[in-house]
């Protein structure tokens, strides 16, 4: 209980932090809304080529892509604030306390995931008023948030791995590029099938692309158990790595000091 | 039950790097015990130890009761900590540090919005509270540490060199500060570099370089420990011997410096008066005369061989102590 106490109020100051520090917070929805608005202008005829799954327009399909952008951004920027946590020596802090050395990171994933939601309505926000039809409804919006917020929370551990084994934020910033290099490697903007070797196999094997897939899905078609289950393995599989790396970072950090 | 036990702490960094090198502490419940000694020389890392922030690869220690390896939760939870670079979080506020101190403390919501408002009125930072913790002076800034330390009203507080580039005016809030706790009954475990704050502040000095402890004390067993007050005198106009056998009725010869002849004198300055009389009988003119007593720089000069360079005044902004050779 009292660990929840924790984890919860690390939680909120990380959300707090991340509003109240312009570079953290504009990444998460400028860079991706800016984006969803010039691909799905400039390209929007995409959806004309043969082997396009039937969509409504290039924007419904483009907008999961865009959440799991933010949601792979707030992965990062969450990486990014932990990092100035240990270089300020604030870690230090909370490592002097009577708390569960997990919890420091947990309440840093908690701020990350709770991002991951606020983008999910906001992206999910901009499509509805861009005139997106939701097929799966009010259920298929939720699901949706769900899922770009499980995925915010598996980027994160990623992101804190970094972090805690670098002690950089400018190492964590570093990999900033990477993550439009993972995503366009994945079916986040376009269809596995339009890609052109070696990306298409890269696309098909890619954790990202079955999230994508899995987020996409209540708004472009009826629902899909079996892309549902893929996402959320895809997350799980993500998850599982990054809590892998954390834990090693951590009792690393730990150990040096 | 001791506040703190130490024996023969150790860190080694490398093979080569021994950064604590054996060291024995005792620190009494009630205890303000200060940790002296230029920068590098293994004061941080002993804290660092102590806290629980960093393993030690030697020795024991224990704080409050707990060992800090075998029981460090336990540890925790006995003590406050305010380390060398205040960390706070520029975007929060005084009072959410001071309430988030509260809940990794296990305190519940409106207890800890009560402590915040009594320890933000404690250290005059009531108004400030609520201005993100950027906004602050390095002053307030310290204040504000020492504030979160205290939320859970720990027995034994740490401080890491709490007033290093401060302002005169700042440094004496928070030696204020640390007194009244004192006597609330904290103990205290301070490292400074600075002699004046070391003299006026601790119980009890250890004084450290290269890792080791090299004296320990309290500050005039230390002072006494390295010679008795002397007699410093320049001459205006007269014989030099003359005068050395005036000055050596009233105490004990020392080799001249600087121009300057010296005698040691057990009574301090109740010696300058007959001085005076007697060298004035002798017809010898004085410029100037002066009663040094022995300083904490004198016992370091005399344990290392080096002087604590800006140690003595404490001046703020003058940035790093330098250890020179004596």
């Amino acid at each position: 209980m009292r660990t929840l106490a924790v984890v919860t109020e690390l939680g909120r100051r990380s959300v707090r932090q991340t509003f109240r520090r312009p570079q953290l917070i504009a990444p998460l929805l400028i860079i991706p809304t800016l984006l969803l608005a010039v691909q799905s202008a400039g390209a929007g005829r995409a959806v004309d080529l043969p082997g396009f799954p039937p969509v409504e327009s290039f924007f419904d399909f483009l907008l999961a892509g865009a959440m799991i952008q933010s949601a792979l951004l707030a992965g990062n920027s969450g990486g990014i604030a932990l990092a100035i946590d240990i270089e300020m020596g604030f870690t230090d802090r909370l490592l002097a306390a009577p708390i569960p050395r997990f919890a420091i990171v947990a309440g840093r994933l908690a701020g990350t995931a709770a991002m991951g939601a606020v983008t999910a309505v906001w992206f999910l926000a901009i499509g509805l008023a861009f005139g997106v039809r939701i097929e799966e409804g009010v259920l298929g919006a939720l699901l949706m948030i769900v899922l770009v917020t499980l995925a915010a929370l598996a980027f994160g551990t990623l992101g804190a791995a970094l972090a805690l084994r670098s002690g950089s934020a400018s190492v964590v910033q570093g990999t900033f590029p990477l993550v439009f290099v993972i995503l366009f490697l994945s079916t986040a903007f376009f269809p596995a099938d339009l890609l052109l070797e070696p990306a298409q196999t890269i696309a098909r094997i890619n954790p990202l692309s079955f999230i994508a897939e899995a987020v996409r899905d209540p708004v472009i078609s009826v629902f899909s158990g079996r892309e549902l289950l893929e996402g959320f393995a895809g997350i799980v599989l993500v998850g599982a790595i990054g809590l892998t790396l954390c834990s090693m970072a951590l009792r690393r950090r730990l150990r040096m000091g | 039950m001791p506040a703190i036990e130490v024996s023969n702490l150790q860190r080694a960094f490398s093979d080569e790097v021994l950064a604590v090198a054996g060291i024995d502490l005792y620190v009494d419940e009630g205890e303000i015990y200060a940790f002296l000694g230029p920068n590098g020389a293994g004061k941080t890392t002993t804290v660092r130890m102590l806290t629980t922030l960093l393993r030690p690869t030697g020795g024991s220690a224990t704080v409050a009761g707990h060992d800090v390896v075998a029981d460090p939760a336990a540890v925790r939870a006995e003590i406050g900590v305010a380390l060398q670079e205040a960390a706070l979080d520029p975007l929060m506020t005084g009072r959410e540090l001071i309430r988030m101190q509260a809940t990794l403390h296990g305190i519940g919501r409106d207890e800890g919005r009560r402590r915040a408002d009594d320890l933000l009125r404690r250290v005059g930072l009531t108004e400030a509270g609520d201005r993100r913790v950027g906004t602050y002076s390095g002053g307030m800034k310290r204040r504000l540490d020492l504030a979160s330390s205290l939320v859970h009203e720990p027995r034994v507080l740490f401080l890491d060199e709490p007033t290093t580039g401060l302002d005169p005016v700042s440094r004496k809030s928070i030696w204020e500060e640390v007194e009244a706790l004192n006597r609330e009954g904290t103990t205290v475990f301070l490292t400074t570099q600075y002699l004046e704050e070391a003299d006026q502040l601790a119980d009890r000095v250890g004084i450290i370089a290269n890792g080791r402890i090299v004296a320990e004390g309290t500050p005039d067993e230390l002072k006494n420990e390295v010679g008795k007050p002397r007699m410093e005198l320049i001459l205006a106009e007269g014989d030099q011997g003359a005068c050395m056998e005036v000055l050596g009725r009233f105490g004990a010869p020392l080799p001249p410096k600087d121009g300057k002849l010296m005698i040691e004198v057990a009574e301090g300055v109740a010696a300058i008066a007959p001085v005076v009389r007697a060298l004035d009988e002798a017809g010898i003119l004085v410029e100037s005369l002066d009663v040094v007593e022995p300083t904490l720089d004198d016992v370091f000069v005399d344990k290392t061989g080096q002087h604590l360079e800006g140690a003595e005044t404490g001046e703020p902004g003058t940035g790093e102590t330098e250890v020179v050779a004596g």
